[in-house]
């Protein structure tokens, strides 16, 4: 019933979307465009972004829309499906800017899509905000059209490893003799994520005794983690996206894999702490962008707890940070297009660089590369079924469990 | 080298494999019996796998034991075997072996599309809430999901050769295989024969799928790799063989399993691939060399 209700959805906001914005096309709004992937791989994350959008836009239209040059304008945002293919979305951007006249963008969803799109926002001069792209290599190409509210892919896990130094520190063991294992994707993200990783096991000076790669077609990871189990790291990394998180913890948990600190990214996209059964997925620490616990607060949607209770209210679950953040990226045009008084696109891009602002999804203010510099990345430990936030100290909810109990005296 | 330094985990890979490569050897078998009978090579195979994956999945998501949901996936997947024949596959059974290969293909996106539709693109897994088994203090490791998805898949399979020798429907299925006209003349209702091959064939793969859930992880787009594997399996041993596609099964499985170790994880597949190219060469070789023998 509900997939046949999701299919409905789909469909009449398909229809909506090509009659509805056409026709509200009056000169009073001011029209977004976005590719983004509403079918396909990347699907549910795609959905995520578009509700985080959607959200934001309802809210400001509301709340009396933007003000410019003394006259009030409405949000409305244009969206063409990319089917999670990144040439296909490089390609609606351009139709998006030519054809349908749409002079500011809104980002699609992933790092991969995200790289294809930015050089067609660049060439045409169209500002673009994006909430979902992470990859470092969007930040080095010298973009001045791109502008993105979330952290980089770096600055996932390296915190994880600055988190184990430390708490090995406290209980007499040295850094420098801590063993570290690895299992990362070979897409940009993921190796991002190693790069970042890296960087703060060579300062620490640990080992890694393994260093694993994982296919894009995972779902069995068994050898690295009989590797693991022979091998007794002090910590064990992985990041594979959704697929390595629920990959990686389903197998932890069925070869009862005993290792004191497991760091992931995407656990919250995977419900890790739902999905594999009561306390499976629990011990493990995981990076995020955002959390609802934190106390971010904007005149807008208040507080990070009151988003994530509207966006339950609205579409009936828990906010992932894919969303908070797409909604996040209208926060920063509107304030932008306020303070630029104009809807010239260089002066709204000059505007968008300026940025200096709280939200309820953290501070933003972009640096040369157009990357934002204020927002930390937090860690969340899975405690009991629930993820708590355990660093950085300053928002923590909960402290951190080291070393993880052993399966054996697990219930 | 871990596998010199760690002894024990030439065994834990050993094992590893044979388990893993019989639900392989399982899906193969499917695929060789309709291979054998309808000479159609089925690139459905693998999103059948994930799709009685997904049945199992929904009776685990409803707060039920997944294990009740391994006959739906079987029963559903030959319904659906059933269905698919009756409007696309019967046209294309006489047809060049492309034009099935393309039609199947066909039939693999739309399948996989609407499992993205309906159950949406994240990762999913049904926890079976069975235990792990030490062996050699500790030294190995073996979760009781995975042998119970060995023990199904040699039960299953060991049925299957059963019904094929002993039923009326394998009788005809095997005269079939062996010479269409000729069961035809004798009275064989072949587009019958066709219609249950593709069904049966379609119910292994739900209940493999099955297991794979329990096992495994399962999302929409996982299924190839099932295809490939069981492409590859049959490749080597041959139509209608059954114990050379469980040998060449379990043997895939552990190949496999050791590449992942010595190799790395994401060369598994591509290591299926080296394998399949290779022995595609050796036989071609060896074929050759046959014909010059008999000039």
């Amino acid at each position: 019933m509900r997939k046949l209700k999701k299919v409905f959805v789909t469909f009449i906001s398909a229809i909506a979307l090509t009659f509805g914005i056409s026709s509200a096309n009056a000169q009073d709004t001011i029209v977004l465009g976005s590719a983004i992937s509403l079918t396909g791989k990347y699907a549910t994350n795609g959905e995520h972004t578009q509700r985080g959008y959607d959200l934001a836009v309802k809210l400001i239209n509301d709340k009396g829309g933007v003000k410019v040059g003394g006259k009030k304008y409405n949000l409305a945002v244009k969206y063409y499906d990319d089917e999670s293919n990144a040439s296909k979305a490089a390609a609606l951007a351009q139709r998006l800017i030519e054809q349908d006249g749409v002079k500011y963008m809104l980002g699609p969803y992933g790092s991969g899509i995200t790289i294809a799109v930015a050089p067609v926002t660049e060439k045409f001069g169209v500002p673009m905000v994006e909430a979902n792209g992470a990859a470092r290599s969007l930040f080095t190409k010298g973009y001045k059209y791109l502008f993105a509210v979330l952290n980089s892919a770096d600055q996932y896990l390296s915190s994880a490893v600055d988190l184990a130094a430390d708490v090995n520190k406290k209980a007499g063991k040295k850094p420098s003799s801590l063993k570290v294992a690895m299992a990362f994707e070979q897409d940009a993200f993921s190796l991002d994520v190693k790069l970042g990783v890296m960087e703060r096991i060579k300062h620490h000076g640990m080992k890694v005794v393994i260093d694993d790669a994982l296919p894009k077609e995972l779902n069995d990871m068994t050898a690295t983690l009989q590797k693991v189990k022979a091998l007794k790291p002090d910590l064990l990394i992985v990041s594979g996206h959704s697929k390595g998180a629920m990959t990686g913890v389903k197998q932890i948990t069925d070869l009862k894999v005993d290792v004191p600190l497991i760091a992931m990214t995407h656990c919250d996209a995977a419900s890790i702490n739902k999905k594999l059964g009561a306390g499976n997925g629990d011990y493990v620490l995981c990076g995020s962008q955002w959390h609802k616990s934190l106390t971010y607060k904007d005149n807008y949607f208040g507080s990070a707890s009151d988003y994530a209770k509207l966006f339950e209210k609205v579409y009936g679950y828990d906010p992932p940070y894919q969303a908070a953040e797409s909604s996040a990226a209208l926060l920063v045009f509107k304030d932008a297009f306020e303070r630029a008084n104009s809807l010239d696109q260089k002066k709204v891009r000059d505007a968008l660089a300026k940025t200096d602002m709280m939200t309820f999804y953290g501070g933003v203010k972009f640096n040369a590369g157009g990357q934002n510099t204020s927002k930390p990345m937090v860690m969340f430990q899975v405690q009991k079924g629930e993820n708590k936030v355990v660093a950085p100290v300053k928002w923590a909810q909960a402290k951190l469990i080291w070393p993880a109990p052993k399966w054996a005296d697990r219930k | 080298m871990i596998l010199l330094q760690a002894p024990f985990l030439n065994l834990q890979a050993l094992l590893d494999g044979l388990m893993v490569g019989a639900i392989f050897a399982f899906v193969a078998y499917g695929m060789a019996l309709v291979w054998g009978v309808m000479n159609i090579i089925n690139i459905v195979q693998g999103e059948f796998v994930i799709l009685g994956g997904y049945i199992t999945f929904t009776f685990y998501k409803m707060g039920l034991s997944p294990f009740i949901g391994i006959p739906f996936s079987f029963l559903l997947l030959f319904c659906l075997g059933f269905l698919i024949y009756r409007t696309i596959i019967f046209r294309v059974v006489s047809r060049d072996m492309f034009i099935s290969i393309l039609a199947t293909f066909g039939i693999s996106i739309v399948v996989q599309q609407l499992m993205n539709i309906g159950f949406g693109s994240q990762v999913e897994t049904a926890n079976s809430g069975l235990g792990t088994s030490f062996l050699f203090d500790g030294n190995i490791t073996l979760s009781h999901i995975k042998i119970f998805s060995f023990i199904v898949c040699l039960l299953g399979a060991s049925a299957v050769i059963y019904f094929m020798k002993t039923s009326k429907l394998g009788r005809a299925i095997r005269a079939t295989a062996q010479n269409a006209r000729a069961a035809r003349i004798l009275g064989v209702d072949t587009e019958k024969v066709y219609c249950y091959t593709y069904a049966i064939n379609a119910a292994i793969c739900g209940l493999a799928g099955s297991l794979v859930a329990m096992t495994y992880t399962l999302h929409p787009y996982i299924g190839l790799p099932y295809t490939v594997r069981s492409f590859m399996i049959v490749i080597v041993a041959g139509l209608g063989n059954f114990p050379a596609v469980l040998a060449s099964g379990l043997g895939l499985g552990t190949i496999e399993e050791f590449s992942a170790y010595t190799l790395g994880q994401e060369y598994r597949i591509g290591f299926v691939f080296l394998m399949l190219v290779l022995i595609l060469v050796y036989r071609s070789r060896k074929l050759a060399k046959k014909r010059e023998y008999l000039k």
